[in-house]
């Protein structure tokens, strides 16, 4: 009752604050800047606050909140555009949403698609609104419950979810995932810092990989290529059906799961340290477990989308409560948001354990505002939807160059090596793979993104608890197995039961025909090959050190496992059994009038071009003979294309002061930005 | 390293005799110019803090009023952005580089990867911070001014890793006699305060700023106990109680008066040599090698110009900590103290490390 009493006031100065008209427009500035820089992949919220960053400076603290929240709030809505039109997912956020929003444009639904999960961010940003409006006052005990087995358990929560995915042959979802982790392990290892498949003579992987790149190759390489082949319009037939109307039916006829989604995003969310990497998957399990007929998932099944966007803005909601009540950013965004905090207006402002006690009304304020933000950015998001859906109905061979650009500059921006596009490209070539061959691909993606937080978690909750059973056996029972956890591991066997018996009938991949042995058997024995080899580095790291090799050498043994049996089910089973799925065989891909290499020579020769003149120039000459030979465009038509290209990506990187890949002739001789540059 | 060091220094001296073919400008103006300030680490660390307050600044004090950007190249701990500043020359001044403890204790401790040399660069601006050390409340009790009565106490403390700034403590304690056990692989002091409000950590230590905003609030309600401070420099070199924390004793103190701790020797020069580098000259602003003096007295004028800004006191306390910022000379010799470890030392260091953790640094 006392909460309230210090909560009403705070409450109505915040409403005074933030229904200012020029707070508003400053709002709305953020919210369209926010979703011209959300759209791009791989930039969102970091690149955008950068770009704000000198203008916090002694600026009024209303407007720079809503300047900075307008920004951040929106670039969970506006990065649905690429992972529903285009199959790309912008950030962690949209990974799941891509698995059946994709195919929903591709059958001609982009509109609904993107309405709907317009309308899902927009329900959900406003539940986390509501829900923390209470909850903020009394969530520091609570987020302090969440220990580091709490938050193990959480993750594992997250990867059963493989379970789900796994697809019609169970073991090859779990080596995929497998694979997965073990991608996720390769660079320095948090703990000791022995290195991994990885080797200081080159650095990059040192590092490890980002999950952009990783996002990127799995599901927008292995799309784009497939659809470049077939020369056709995203929308088959290029006919749109399904409108901007229809998604939004389509929200009300699923309000309650958007409910329980939205409340899984704000949960999931305030726990510090595990921030969007769960989320969306977690919502999707949740929605293929409540969903009675499950055969369409995958296919273009609508709570698939409904699920995943009404968490991943409810979460931003709830990654405030550990930024605000802490101090300690729950994502990369919200790390510039506390630094840009402190340089407005006089300072006062310190975002952390005081927030609440001096500063409630500020704390209602960005709860408000974002909740305000959503709002706007949505009606903007559904407003355009109807006719950016429209790009799905343009031949993709003329959209394909334009996307090869995107995700290589995004790629780019998540290391700022020339790597970055090797690396891209090799994990492309892996997508492409997995997909061929029917290996899940969501599987693949979770298990790398859990990768970190698992080995992190699980080494240091041992630790921990090692050292409280040296003090008593009850002592350590106690620590690892709380309530909490004990819940957690409820919902996690229940979820992996549920999990394995639905699997059959998700197929992430469609219908895909099986043919001979010999291509499937040769990409598993690539698989296992790798798996030995990381085995054997993991090996090789010295036992004081055995915090960097426990995990690897567990999960490469068990993902070793899986495919020596599916190495031996391989043996021995018939030609033609779902063991031997490869899209070579029969369907779009096998009927494609491109073949796969040729293809992808179009992108090797882009980042090879890259490599030895520079992105920009590179990209010159990609899209010219890439307009004039394979799409047989004219050459005016060539000519205004290449231009509008070239000046959009000079655009935006001159805007958000980036760089582009230099080349061998950038680092002989100096030239001007934007051909030249670092 | 001779080798390419010649080669570097060859090229410089060409280059820097073309500029001289070339008519000089009368005085350095950057109007309409763009100044890249180039930080080795993620725009979400301390080091973007820091770069991001000082720029709008420098900005202003710079003459012609160039923009100052901020730019990012993260890598493997500052040491992919250090050795990729190394290779820069000086072109027209609208270069700068900053450095913190992370950048500077891979150099110190002779780790492979570097491959930059401070010494070539042109410090123009340094700043620090201090450090706390606190307990819990159950263990703060037997704290008495010395760790006598905590040398039989296990403590756990969330650790970035050894071989960074978290070196500092957990030599402190070791010197201590004190048992702390590290968890590793946590990502930011942030995340070690939440361990110990969580109780799963015993032991902790935070920046200043980091235990201003977050940790203070814990010892107001009794739930933490300050130990000791890392202290400050006095203008001889010697530690000095840190000005921000009047109250708290500095580790020096509290290894006088613990039993078999001193603070003299090879293990406490150690100790302070790699305190030097960390706290009190933790961040460097740098001119790449071969810049002309010129723009260097430029930058230390901008630098001179922006700390004697009548609020500088006020909105740098806030920002950045209340602490000393060097400039010119001032920031050469921060720069001396900061990377002049004697060998020994260094050795201790590697050997405690290799003991201690099993770090090799090859």
């Amino acid at each position: 009752m006392e909460a309230f009493a210090t909560a009403l006031p705070a409450l109505s100065d915040a409403w005074a604050l933030i229904s200012q008209p020029i707070v508003l427009g400053y709002l709305v500035l953020g919210v369209v800047m926010g979703l011209a820089v959300g759209v791009f992949p791989g930039l969102g919220g970091i690149a955008g606050l950068s770009l704000l960053l000198p203008f916090m400076f002694g600026m009024d603290p209303v407007l720079g909140l809503a300047l900075m929240i307008g920004m951040v709030a929106v670039v969970p809505t506006s990065d649905t555009f690429a992972s529903v039109l285009m199959g790309i997912p912008g950030s962690s956020a949209s990974q799941a949403t891509v698995l059946d929003g994709f195919p929903l444009a591709k059958k001609g639904e982009a509109a609904r698609a993107l309405s709907a999960a317009f309308t899902s961010s927009l329900f959900g940003g406003l539940v986390g609104a509501a829900f923390l409006t209470m909850f903020i006052l009394v969530a520091r005990p609570i987020v302090l419950a969440f220990g580091l087995p709490e938050m193990l358990m959480i993750t594992i929560l997250g990867l059963s979810m493989v379970a789900i995915l796994a697809g019609r042959i169970p073991l090859k979802g779990l080596a995929a995932a497998g694979l997965g982790l073990m991608i996720g392990t390769i660079g320095e290892a948090d703990a000791g810092g022995s290195l991994r498949m990885a080797t200081y003579d080159i650095p990059y992987l040192t590092d490890g990989l980002k999950l952009v790149i990783v996002g990127l190759g799995i599901f927008a390489i292995p799309e784009i290529v497939s659809l470049l082949r077939q020369d056709r319009a995203i929308a088959k037939g290029a006919n749109l059906g399904a409108g901007w109307m229809d998604g939004v039916k389509d929200w009300v006829a699923n309000k309650w799961l958007s409910v329980r989604c939205s409340l899984i995003g704000v949960t999931v969310g305030i726990i510090p340290g595990l921030g969007g990497s769960v989320v969306d998957w977690i919502a999707y399990g949740h929605a293929v477990q409540t969903t009675p007929d499950k055969s369409h998932f995958g296919k273009g099944e609508i709570r698939g989308v409904i699920g995943p966007e009404s968490s991943n803005n409810a979460k931003e909601g709830g990654g405030l409560v550990p930024t605000l009540l802490f101090g300690i950013p729950g994502s990369g965004s919200m790390a510039i948001f506390i630094g840009a905090v402190a340089l407005l207006g006089s300072g006062d402002i310190e975002v952390g354990p005081a927030m609440l006690k001096d500063n409630l009304d500020i704390t209602y304020s960005i709860v408000w505002l974002l909740a305000l933000a959503n709002v706007v950015g949505t009606l903007l998001c559904i407003a355009a939807s109807g006719g950016i859906a429209k790009l799905t109905t343009i031949r993709f061979t003329y959209l394909a160059p334009f996307l090869f650009m995107l995700i290589s500059f995004a790629a780019f921006q998540s290391g700022q090596n020339f790597e970055d596009l090797l690396a891209l490209f090799v994990i492309g070539l892996i997508g492409i793979f997995l997909r061929r061959f029917d290996w899940s691909r969501p599987a693949f993606l979770i298990g790398f993104v859990l990768s970190n937080p698992v080995e992190k978690f699980t080494n240091q909750a041992f630790q921990i608890a090692s050292f409280r059973f040296r003090k008593g056996f009850d002592a350590g029972i106690e620590y690892i197995f709380s309530p909490i956890v004990i819940v957690l591991i409820i919902i996690t066997v229940v979820s992996v039961v549920f999990g394995i018996r639905q699997a059959k009938t998700i197929m992430a991949e469609g219908d895909v025909q099986s043919g001979s042995k010999r291509a499937p058997m040769i990409f598993s024995l690539a698989i296992t090959a790798y798996l030995v080899m990381a085995l054997v580095n993991a090996n090789m790291i010295p036992d004081y050190n055995m915090t960097d090799k426990v995990i690897p050498l567990f999960v490469g043994g068990c993902s070793l496992v899986c495919c020596l049996i599916l190495l031996a089910q391989m043996m021995r089973r018939p030609e033609g059994d779902a063991i031997f799925a490869d899209k070579e065989i029969a369907g779009e891909d096998a009927d494609a009038p491109y073949g796969l290499w040729s293809t992808l020579a179009w992108f090797v020769a882009l980042i090879a071009g890259t490599a030895v003149v520079g992105f920009i120039l590179a990209l010159l000459g990609f899209l010219v003979a890439f307009f004039r030979i394979r799409a047989q465009a004219s050459w005016s038509k060539t000519l205004i294309l290449t231009a509008a290209g070239i000046s959009l990506m000079c655009f935006m990187a001159g805007i958000l002061n980036r760089d582009f890949p230099p080349g061998l002739l950038q680092s002989a001789i100096d030239l001007p930005w934007p051909i030249g540059g670092n | 390293m001779t080798i390419s060091t010649f080669t570097r220094r060859a090229v410089a001296g060409m280059i820097a005799s073309l500029g001289l073919a070339l008519p000089a400008a009368a005085e350095v103006d950057f109007s309409g110019k763009t100044i890249e300030w180039v930080i080795p680490f993620s725009e979400t660390g301390g080091s973007a803090k820091w770069a991001n307050f000082f720029a709008p600044l420098l900005s202003e004090a710079l003459p012609g009023e160039p923009t100052v950007v901020v730019k990012f190249m993260p890598g493997a701990g500052s040491t992919k952005g250090a050795n990729w500043f190394q290779k820069e020359q000086h072109k027209d001044g609208t270069l700068l580089f900053g450095t913190s403890g992370s950048t500077q204790f891979p150099y110190l401790l002779s780790d492979p990867r570097v491959r930059y040399e401070y010494n070539d660069w042109n410090p123009v601006m340094a700043s620090g911070t201090g450090g706390v050390a606190y307990l819990n409340a159950e263990d703060g009790a037997k704290f008495d001014g010395s760790a006598n009565m905590l040398q039989d106490v296990d403590f756990i403390y969330g650790s970035q890793g050894a071989t960074r700034l978290d070196l500092v403590p957990l030599l402190a304690w070791k010197m201590l006699g004190m048992n702390v056990e590290p968890v590793f692989g946590i990502k930011g002091r942030g995340d070690g305060r939440l361990m110990f409000e969580r109780g799963e950590a015993t032991i902790d230590y935070q920046t200043t700023s980091g235990y201003l905003s977050g940790s203070a609030a814990m010892v107001e309600e009794g739930k933490a106990v300050p130990m000791m401070t890392w202290g400050a420099l006095d203008a001889g070199g010697n530690v000095v109680r840190d000005p921000t924390f009047p109250d708290i004793p500095t580790f020096k103190e509290v290894c006088d008066a613990t039993d078999g701790c001193e603070t003299s020797g090879e293990e406490w020069d150690a100790w302070k040599a790699f305190f030097v580098a960390g706290f009190p000259v933790q961040k460097l602003a740098f001119l790449p090698a071969g810049t002309p003096q010129d723009v260097i007295d430029t930058y230390t004028k901008a630098f001179e110009a922006v700390v004697a800004r009548g609020d500088f006191a006020d909105i740098s306390s806030k920002r950045v900590g209340k602490y000393s910022v060097f400039t010119g000379a001032g920031a050469q010799t921060a720069l001396g103290t900061a990377t002049n470890v004697p060998d020994s030392a260094k050795a201790y260091a590697v050997d405690w490390l290799k003991e201690d953790y099993g770090v090799e640094l090859k």
